[in-house]
């Protein structure tokens, strides 16, 4: 039995550039208000209300569509896809189907995924226009301790944009790095602030070794996607060493938990009784409209990359690594203008500030802030003026992410390379006079060197310049033979 | 003729109305006050409004439509709106225990336009519960009686607003028509009722029963006050996808007594086979000699897809149903049950077992039943191909008449229970008029003459926006049968 992992991604993303909802015209700006204040009669399912399109949101879809490299239809039918639940306020979702003569919005299209090792292509199977639902809050802040919930309207009807892939997935990783691709597409385009809490969720369907087919709900980010995956195929795994079997079934991820556990809405699956919704008649999509998108495409996540990889010599999988995020990819050019470097500069992007970001569990935007362009030039400008090691370099973006704080400041307080000759002798006489034995045996073996330049760092705690220390100490080493 | 609640100063129609008020404003006060007597004399027992609107506050907004400076075309009449319509402010029930105490927040977009033409909402009137039945014996709340005689019903859905209008408890009424809701009580009652082509008449703000079907449409008592109410409401509508881009004439210039063209007729065999009583087919056939007196041709064709118009009627119109009514879960709006201690999903079923009769259930369940997994495809599919070809049947028809006429319904009104606990019998009296909607054309109901001293309609009806002609022709049968005011 092979321990093969199949994913497929079923992914949420709601269009946050428009103005209003998918089908009234109440503020697509939902988050931080009181609750059920930003609702009417349409997105609250009243009776007698009716449902009218936000073209605005075709046309974004199309950018995507078109983006994605997908087949767009050449007409727009809206269906209704029913299912009980407290926060779909008409108890049926308006959305797309691909059965009984109704078409999805695009079908058949790709997005490319660099893995540094590897590339693949991830084939999209479709892509919907459908409304987002209202949110159950529950006031003791878990199902489990709470005695009743409530339900928040403000999100019913925002417009989403649903991108299905096939399960072309083979581990976590490649997952996540599409999502995060598929992210900066959609921030490329405009259509999404993927930075916005709910903003970019996902669905994943797993199959591990052949097993049934288990369905992940609630992931919210790239990073929770992997997490979630990573979990699922441990315990799945687990579960088939242990002899026991797997069934298929929906599990939400928490979290908070790190854990996926069952779903309980077995209210969810089941029949959905789709049929077009006859308040929508069917939208021909013109293809001009098509033609005029695509013309005013902005450079979009793959091109950008080349371009980068070309205009500053970064090379490809770290430009690759850039353009996963549109912020960052900004905040890469912006500082390369403001002081050149692009090599240094998209290393510490890509090696250290993603890094730290993902440790401390820092939203990228707070972390850009305190990692701002100002800030990470002056440490670029210390290590060339030699005030800084490589070494230190990176213990200065620590800092600046951590404690968010001036470059200045560090200087300050000393932390910076001991390059006097005269300062780092002094230390080197010490540990000379500490470690006779390691000092007969650098004499011998030149890569017993080593020990004692790290006794060196010790002692200045880092700050030594390593190539000066080692070249005291090799002089040394030869006046006390020939002395 | 009126039935005998009416007095002459009640039966007045828009135009009179109208031009009496202009002459002297506290006519209208007159006006309104025989209006509310008759009300208090005969509303106990006809039980046409659900929501009745104290005279006070009548009176006082008839001083704000006076104060106005313009009277507005409507001029001050009083407009019965049936209580699938939304009303802002006033409780809109829609025939339904599950709405019993809802009160809408917004007005649909045909009471905006009724109120700014200077129309006043006199009440809410009684339906069958979500516009689901053809007697009104289905509301929730009791049954209407037909103003000719007691026995009988007035009809439904729309029931209350024909029984409203043709006992002077309003000057006009608004009903709706998804399968004959409007034309059917008309024909019952003796008044004009007309379903326009759908998509001239905004839906916003109709409670949905099949809204593919669902056309909201006047009732009068004769033909020029149907035309003067269409002209207010009929007309393109941002808020509803459905609604026509077209421009809307003014409809009373199609009130003429002489046909404003060379017109052609056809009366449809199926219409007038198995099942129609020979008393109103004898009515129908008076009606069809006089026309001809107009040099109108009058033809006969058989269109033999008709005999399919009920099932997929049914099927169509209990689909979409299913799915309109999903949203009375009693969470947002509605009768509210204390759910403590209670799973929501038995809320909801509790819900929806207290807050629906008999003939909602039955139609949810067959609705639920014909579009679910599996069925799909030999039910709702069939039915809409079914609907297609009636749609391109008429669409042939009419490339060679102007109009076809028919009885209204098959029978005069039956009496309170003779059809209601009997399904199909009850289905069957939409007969004539489902396949009017399924091809979404434009139809009205005017009085053709009486069996037993019960009021039998004439249905005509045309290709898509031809209520012109329909109004040109109903006006002429109104002088053929002498039913004029």
């Amino acid at each position: 039995m092979s321990d093969r992992v199949i994913i497929g991604l079923e992914v949420h993303a709601q269009i946050t550039s428009l103005k209003t909802k998918l089908f009234c015209s109440c503020s697509s700006d939902y988050r931080g208000r009181k609750p059920n204040t930003n609702v009417c009669p349409t997105c609250l399912g009243l009776p007698g209300s009716l449902p009218v399109l936000n073209r605005a949101a075709l046309e974004k879809a199309i950018a995507l569509a078109l983006a994605l490299n997908c087949r767009i239809s050449e007409k727009l039918i809206f269906v209704r896809k029913h299912y009980f639940y407290p926060d779909l306020p008409k108890n049926y979702q308006i959305s797309q189907y691909d059965r009984y003569g109704l078409i999805p919005f695009a079908v058949s299209g790709s997005i490319a995924i660099d893995m540094g090792n590897y590339s693949k292509v991830v084939r999209i199977r479709r892509i919907n226009i459908e409304e987002d639902t209202g949110r159950i809050v529950y006031p003791g802040g878990s199902p489990l301790g709470s005695t009743y919930s409530l339900v928040d309207y403000n999100r019913a009807g925002i417009a989403l944009l649903e991108i299905v892939t096939e399960p072309d997935f083979s581990n976590s990783r490649e997952a996540r790095v599409f999502l995060e691709k598929l992210g900066s597409i959609l921030e490329h385009l405009d259509i999404t602030d993927t930075s916005l809490e709910g903003a970019l969720r996902a669905d994943a369907n797993i199959s591990v070794a052949g097993g049934p087919r288990v369905e992940i709900k609630n992931i919210g980010s790239p990073r929770e996607l992997e997490k979630a995956l990573n979990y699922e195929i441990a315990r799945q795994l687990n579960i088939l060493k242990s002899g026991g079997t797997l069934e298929r079934e929906t599990r939400h991820w928490i979290k908070e938990k790190g854990i996926t556990v069952p779903s309980r809405a077995k209210e969810l699956e089941g029949d959905y009784r789709y049929f077009p919704d006859p308040d929508l008649p069917p939208i021909s999509i013109p293809p001009d409209l098509i033609e005029s998108i695509k013309r005013r495409l902005p450079e979009l996540p793959d091109l950008r990359a080349r371009r980068l990889a070309e205009e500053y010599g970064i090379g490809s999988y770290m430009a690759s690594v850039l353009v996963l995020n549109k912020r960052l990819c900004d905040h890469f050019e912006n500082t390369v203008r403001l002081c050149g470097n692009p090599k240094l500069v998209s290393s510490i992007l890509v090696n250290e500030f993603l890094r730290w970001v993902d440790e401390l569990d820092l939203d990228l935007g707070e972390g850009l802030r305190r990692l701002n362009s100002k800030r990470l030039c002056r440490i670029v400008d210390y290590l060339e003026k030699g005030l800084i090691s490589v070494k230190l370099l990176k213990e200065y973006v620590r800092r600046v992410i951590v404690e968010n704080t001036d470059p200045e400041k560090i200087v300050e307080s000393g932390m910076t390379t001991l390059s006097s000759a005269e300062d780092i002798e002094k230390i080197v006489e010490e540990v000379f006079k500490e470690y006779p034995k390691a000092v007969e045996d650098a004499r011998r073996d030149p890569k017993a060197v080593n020990f004692l330049v790290g006794q060196v760092m010790k002692k200045t705690r880092g700050r030594a310049d390593p190539k000066l220390t080692n070249a005291i100490i090799l002089r040394r080493l030869q006046e006390h033979e020939s002395g | 003729m009126s039935p005998p609640q009416c007095t002459d100063l009640a039966t007045i129609g828009i135009k009179s109305l109208r031009a009496r008020v202009e002459e002297d404003p506290d006519f209208l006060f007159k006006y309104i006050e025989e209006v509310y007597k008759i009300i208090e004399k005969y509303e106990g027992v006809i039980k046409a409004y659900i929501t009745l609107r104290p005279m006070e506050e009548v009176v006082r907004e008839a001083e704000e439509v006076l104060k106005r400076g313009t009277l507005g075309p409507l001029g001050g009449s009083l407009v019965a709106v049936k209580d699938n319509i939304s009303t802002k402010g006033i409780r809109t029930t829609c025939g339904s225990k599950m709405l019993e105490n809802y009160v809408p927040p917004y007005d649909a977009t045909v009471v905006e336009r009724i109120k700014t033409a200077g129309g006043i909402i006199i009440g809410k009137t009684n339906m069958d519960e979500f516009a689901m039945g053809s007697t009104t014996e289905n509301s929730s709340f009791f049954p209407t009686r037909n103003p000719w005689d007691l026995e009988r019903v007035p009809g439904g859905s729309s029931g209350g607003s024909a029984a409203a209008v043709a006992a002077c408890e309003a000057t006009v009424a608004l009903g709706s028509d998804t399968g004959g809701s409007i034309r059917l009580p008309a024909a019952y009652t003796g008044t004009v009722g007309l379903k326009p082509t759908y998509g001239l008449v905004s839906r916003y703000g109709l409670i949905a029963y099949a809204s593919s079907l669902d056309q909201i449409g006047p009732i009068g008592r004769c033909v020029d006050d149907v035309a003067r109410v269409l002209s207010v409401i009929a007309g393109h509508d941002s808020r509803d996808s459905t609604s026509l881009k077209v421009e809307v004439p003014d409809y009373t210039q199609f009130v003429s007594e002489e046909p404003l063209r060379k017109y052609r007729a056809v009366v449809i065999e199926e219409m007038i086979g198995e099942g129609v009583d020979r008393e109103v087919i004898k009515v129908l056939e008076h009606v069809v000699d006089k026309l001809e007196g107009y040099d109108i041709e009058v033809e006969f064709r058989s269109i033999p897809i008709l005999e399919y118009s009920l099932p997929a009627y049914y099927i169509i119109a209990m689909a979409e149903a299913s799915s309109n009514l999903a949203r009375y879960d009693g969470l947002r709006y509605g009768i509210h049950l204390s759910t403590e201690g209670l799973l929501w999903t038995k809320t909801y079923a509790q819900v929806r077992k207290m807050g629906f009769g008999d003939e909602v259930k039955r139609r949810i369940i067959l609705g639920t039943y014909v579009l679910s997994e599996g069925l799909y495809e030999g039910y709702y599919l069939k039915a809409a191909k079914v609907r297609r070809a009636i749609y391109d049947s008429f669409r042939k028809l009419f490339s060679e008449f102007d109009f076809a006429v028919s009885p209204t319904a098959p029978t005069p009104p039956p009496k309170l229970g003779e059809v209601v606990a009997d399904p199909l019998k009850l289905y069957s009296l939409d007969i004539n008029t489902v396949p009017v909607n399924l091809a979404g054309l434009p139809a009205i109901s005017v009085p053709g003459g009486f069996v037993g001293g019960l009021p039998v309609g004439i249905q005509l009806f045309g290709p898509p926006l031809s209520e012109g002609v329909l109004i040109n022709v109903a006006r002429m049968v109104e002088v053929i049968v002498g039913y004029e005011r």
